[in-house]
């Protein structure tokens, strides 16, 4: 039982980083129709501008830290959005948008692998490593920091785009962005906060995800196709449901290697994706969507 | 009759620039590293490189090879079997006088017919059993084979350890499959119960869910055998869980990268390492000190399998007198190179007609973010 319960704060701990990831998919579907099949890029690239900041820079971590964030809004939120997006959003279909960010994707991999290194880095924590005992379970501070923090991330943008006025525009935009230009909401404005918002997302993911996984260019393989399939399984239209599928694939995924194998721990969400596609296209949280032809 | 002047002139000198070219050419030996440079074993090759870089300077220093300088080529196989082979069938169309490389077992194992039919020697890095069982007359290993260094982990387990149940990790690949096929046997021959076998895949991140497990089966002592990464991704996650239990390994589990990337999380982690810069033995440790002056961080085993693998070429070459690839390889089978005759070696080695080495190897535990032997253990002939 122990056992069980530690796979599940686990699960839930690297869920909810998973659930950061997807959370960025989602806004970025729902206010641009932007896929961006870079989202695990995008959550890898960040530690290693943080690297970048402590080698080449001598930045201490904290600073680092910033650095890395900084870099992410620019890199991939503003260059992303005036370079690769807005050329392609106007084009027939989201094809050419979707290839393109398949490309960006293979430039930003194998550019860390050129420019820093093919070997797997060493990424500083901020989070202590003791081990505390509660009710029997050996539970490390780290795994709750984690939890933590992300969770608070979650709290503070589901606050932003409830509970302030921009939020609520972005929103807007997001529901009907010729609407929400009749009313007067900077429809371009609110799209670019949403790709810095999803930057900064895949920043924070980064941080908290690296020192688990170690820094490497490989990294956003894994994470970009289980942030796509938690996407899809909470709900590719909700928030809410992105937060539910990166935390219920996280869970899925840490019992199924536990108790299946690790061979086939990435098969169980694949299976998961697979029965939400026939049964519950919309996904578990998100919202039935019809169009007219 | 100046046309015809112009053309004799200008063939002479285009003669004259490829006799020379080839002249040079022939004055350089290239000598193919077929090796890990990316993907999962990027650690593994980025080692062999710069301590080979080291080693052919210092070879072309004192006149080369027979008088002739080497050339390093590295070729990336991309931790890939597939990449690795088509290198090497590349490689072989060039005829050199040898082939450094794959040093992931999974590589090896999908090239080594090919230069066996070449008949070109291969020198390897990869530690899996069935490499040498293969009939193969034409590869060499730098380092111990798994039906070698297993007896004597197992030995350790059983004397020093005295654990009565192990749980065995192991990766799901040629070189962590022949480890765990080695092993075993050998654990329960000594009486040890393996009470839990576990395999994990090659590039894999997220250990917690192999932790829990391995915690669960509540043995004496955990034998992880991964590659430096993932090894370094699994201390990391025990430590983070509480893992109390001995975690024991075979040289991958305590080399120096696996304990620059994990740092304290390595500390207490113990086993059999068949090559250390840490060895007690004044050669291996001034090239442990040469090779951290010159590229800023410690050499790990691979660094020292790509450096020997240089010197065996050469002292295989002067005893056959030529530069010859056949003769190399019958000059390697059943040699034994001494430092005193030849320095580079480090330690002194046999190779035996599988290509299998013999050497001392040794008992190390990390203490402090650093790997402390223990105990050497003599050569098994």
């Amino acid at each position: 039982m122990t056992d069980f319960v530690q796979l599940i704060i686990s699960g839930l701990a690297t869920g909810a980083i998973y659930a950061l990831a997807a959370i960025g998919f989602t806004l970025l579907w729902q206010t641009s129709q932007t896929i961006n099949f870079a989202q695990g890029e995008f959550v890898m690239l960040p530690a290693f501008f943080a690297l970048a900041g402590m080698t080449a820079l001598g930045l201490p971590f904290s600073l680092a830290a910033l650095f890395a964030v900084a870099c992410s809004l620019a890199v991939l939120g503003f260059a992303f959005k005036f370079l690769i997006v807005d050329p392609l959003i106007g084009q027939k279909g989201t094809l050419p948008l979707v290839i393109s960010t398949i490309a960006v994707a293979l430039l930003l991999k194998d550019g860390a692998k050129e420019f820093y290194s093919a070997e797997g880095q060493r990424f500083p924590t901020i989070l202590p490593n003791d081990v505390v005992a509660i009710f029997g379970l050996k539970i490390s501070l780290d795994q709750i920091g984690v939890l933590v923090i992300a969770v608070a991330t979650i709290a503070l943008l589901q606050w932003f785009l409830a509970g302030t006025r921009t939020g609520r525009q972005m929103q807007a935009t997001a529901q009907n962005p010729t609407v929400a230009r009749i009313l007067g909401v900077n429809v371009e404005r609110m799209i670019l906060l949403t790709f810095l918002i999803n930057a900064g997302l895949a920043a924070i993911a980064s941080l908290l995800i690296s020192p688990i996984y170690l820094v490497k260019f490989s990294n956003g393989e894994v994470l970009g196709l289980t942030a796509f399939v938690a996407a899809i399984v909470g709900g590719f239209n909700q928030v809410r449901g992105a937060i539910a599928g990166g935390l219920l694939v996280g869970v899925l995924d840490n019992l199924a290697a536990a108790y299946v194998s690790s061979r086939y721990r990435l098969a169980v969400p694949l299976l998961l994706l697979v029965v939400i596609i026939l049964f519950r296209p919309q996904g578990l949280l998100g919202r039935k969507e019809e169009r007219s032809v | 009759m100046k046309l015809k002047a112009w053309v004799g002139a200008g063939s002479a000198l285009a003669g004259a620039l490829l006799a020379s070219s080839y002249a040079v050419a022939q004055d350089v030996i290239k000598i193919p590293n077929i090796i890990e440079l990316s993907g999962g074993g990027a650690t593994v090759g980025a080692m062999w490189k710069n301590a080979s870089s080291m080693a052919v300077e210092e070879i072309n220093a004192k006149g080369g090879i027979l008088g002739k300088k080497i050339q390093l080529d590295y070729i990336d196989t991309g931790s890939d079997p597939g990449k690795a082979r088509a290198a090497i069938q590349r490689a072989l169309d060039d005829k050199p006088i040898a082939i450094f490389g794959p040093i992931y077992s999974g590589s090896v194992n999908a090239t080594l017919k090919l230069t066996a039919e070449a008949e070109t020697p291969q020198v390897i890095g990869g530690e899996a059993a069935n490499l040498t069982q293969q009939g193969s007359k034409y590869l060499f290993r730098t380092s111990f084979g798994q039906n070698v260094s297993m007896p004597k982990i197992a030995n350790y387990i059983r004397d020093d350890v005295k654990a009565k149940t192990i749980a065995v990790v192991y990766q799901n690949n040629d070189f962590g499959k022949g480890g765990r096929n080695a092993i075993v046997p050998e654990l329960e021959k000594r009486g040890i119960k393996v009470v839990a076998d576990m395999s994990t895949e090659p590039g894999q991140a997220d250990f917690a869910a192999d932790v829990v497990k391995v915690k669960g089966a509540n043995a004496d002592a955990i034998f992880v055998y991964l590659t430096e990464e993932e090894s370094a991704r699994f201390l990391i996650e025990a430590k983070k869980q509480g893992v109390d239990k001995p975690l024991l390994g075979e040289t991958t589990l305590l080399g120096q990268k696996v304990i620059d990337l994990a740092k304290d999380s390595a500390n207490g982690a113990r086993g059999h390492v068949g090559l250390s810069v840490d060895a007690p033995i004044a050669a291996v440790q001034d090239f442990g000190k040469r090779f951290e002056a010159r590229y800023k961080h410690k050499a790990d085993h691979n660094g020292i399998k790509g450096y020997i693998a240089l010197y065996m070429i050469k002292a295989a070459a002067e005893k056959a007198g030529k530069l010859e690839p056949k003769a190399i390889a019958d000059a390697l089978r059943g040699l034994t190179i001494t430092p005193a005759k030849e320095p580079g070696i480090l330690i002194e080695a046999s190779w035996d007609e599988t290509g299998e080495i013999d050497r001392v190897s040794f008992l190390a535990e990390v203490k402090d973010g650093k790997q402390v032997i223990t105990q050497t253990l003599p050569k098994l002939k």
